[in-house]
């Protein structure tokens, strides 16, 4: 937060939410630079993924304040689907339309939400199948890849909206092993090439070496936000100490 | 055979009679249903509070009194249609509430990953209905409403107790004829069954073609 260049994109103040009587957002604050790659972290029902989706508001709070590059988060309609088009999200689960094929998943909301023309949306869609590596799967249909796979053609369909900010909830979680890394890798571009980024996961790997900033979450709370490296060599809390032992271990 | 080759014009108009109700309230109870399956899962409460109360007050009345409602209802408000026209709207608003059910069942059945993917995307709820969960909705709901259009074919015989002519309602200028009462009824039966297959048939071909289109 200290670089003279930081311009905050993605900015909570006073965030809450709970899910009957779990409050599952306390109190979060947060802000996120123009081409920062905040990476949170935490353990299971920490409120970590609620954070994420509460973002491009698919998950409603209570109070608070959440506002993207300085507009606050519309209502329910027009206006936050056009909001919502500028903050590119990728799931857990993929979520790739089921009935589209893979460059129809890509043009998709470019015909329907950017109106591009049908050649503007293929060539762009192309391109970017091109580059996570999946130009020869576009006439495939989901269903018939890999998950590895599916999850970057998610990828290339969020970021065919050319997005301000792309957010990231779990993306590696539901993947075997083998095939974390070939997302991870398309990620790690992504970081590289600046563009802003807020990632849920549980790979410490890609926190160390492409965030600029870890989020510790846990019951509710924001715990701890530092530099990646100070993080993982001195938790300044009881709890992250114990988070990290635990997931280190192996 | 005889009530048959005798009475053939009688049994065409009533089968005729029939076809067109079926179909023309068919067209109603669709468009209608999609619009109601529509407004109950929409993000605004009013529009589901409408859909709600459509279904629930439509659904749970019997037929024959929505036809007196409609018949001699709307004359009040000095709405004066012809029977015809009364009759596809009674038999198309009844038959819309199974279509909405019917679909919505369907939508049910789509993963909310999907439509968050879609407004994710900045896609609108019409969008997200119309483009990503409809058609995924669609493979799973032919079947039921096949049988619902079947049940509207042959809950249009109602409409002949209103002045509409239709297939059942040809038995009473037969019987008034002296013709035998078992075969004019085989005879109607028989006229239902080639329209209540012939819509059978269109179903299972509309299911063939979504399950092969992926």
């Amino acid at each position: 937060m200290s670089t003279a260049a930081f311009t905050p994109l993605i900015e909570l103040a006073g965030v809450n939410k709970h899910y009957g009587r779990l409050h599952v957002l306390q109190d979060i604050d947060l802000t996120v630079g123009r081409g920062e790659v905040v990476v949170v972290i935490g353990p299971s029902g920490s409120g970590k993924s609620t954070l994420c989706r509460a973002i491009n508001r698919l998950e409603p709070v209570e109070s608070g304040t959440i506002t993207i590059d300085g507009v606050p988060l519309p209502e329910e309609g027009k206006g936050l689907a056009r909001l919502r088009a500028e903050v590119g999200m990728v799931f857990q689960s993929f979520n790739l339309f089921a009935h589209k094929t893979v460059l129809q998943n890509v043009t998709l909301a470019q015909l329907k939400v950017r109106k591009r023309t049908k050649s503007e949306a293929d060539r762009k869609a192309r391109d970017l199948l091109e580059r996570v590596g999946l130009a020869s799967q576009a006439d495939k249909y989901p269903a018939q890849l890999s998950g590895g796979q599916q999850q970057r053609v998610a990828i290339a369909r969020a970021l065919a909206m050319d997005p301000k900010a792309l957010l990231f909830d779990e993306p590696t979680s539901a993947l075997d092993p083998e095939m974390i890394n070939e997302v991870l890798d398309v990620m790690r571009g992504l970081a590289r090439e600046g563009m802003t980024m807020v990632v849920v996961t549980h790979e410490m790997g890609f926190a160390r070496a492409s965030a600029n900033r870890v989020v510790f979450m846990a019951d509710g709370r924001i715990l701890e936000d530092r530099k990646p490296e100070e993080f993982f060599s001195a938790p300044n809390t009881e709890r992250a100490r114990d988070f990290l032992s635990k997931i280190l271990k192996h | 055979m005889k009530v048959l080759t005798d009475n053939l014009s009688t049994y065409w108009h009533g089968f005729l009679g029939t076809l067109e109700l079926t179909v023309i309230s068919g067209v109603l109870a669709l468009l209608l249903g999609v619009l109601m399956a529509g407004f109950r899962v929409s993000p605004v409460r009013p529009l589901r509070a409408f859909g709600t109360g459509w279904v629930t007050v439509l659904r749970n009345t019997p037929l024959t009194l929505l036809f007196f409602v409609v018949v001699l209802g709307l004359p009040r408000f000095e709405i004066v249609l012809p029977f015809f026209t009364f009759a596809v709207l009674a038999l198309g608003c009844y038959t819309s509430a199974f279509v909405c059910e019917a679909l919505r069942s369907g939508i049910n059945t789509v993963p909310a990953g999907q439509g968050e993917a879609a407004r994710s995307l900045g896609m609108s709820f019409g969008q997200t209905l119309g483009v990503v969960v409809m058609p995924q909705a669609y493979r799973s709901v032919v079947a039921p409403i096949g049988s619902v259009m079947i049940a509207l074919a042959k809950n249009s015989a109602i409409a002949g107790s209103f002045s509409v002519t239709e297939l059942l309602g040809t038995y009473r200028t037969l019987n008034e004829l002296g013709y035998s009462i078992i075969w004019t009824f085989v005879w109607i039966a028989v006229g239902y069954l080639v329209i209540t297959l012939a819509i059978s048939a269109l179903f299972n071909l509309l299911e063939r073609r979504v399950a092969a289109s992926r």
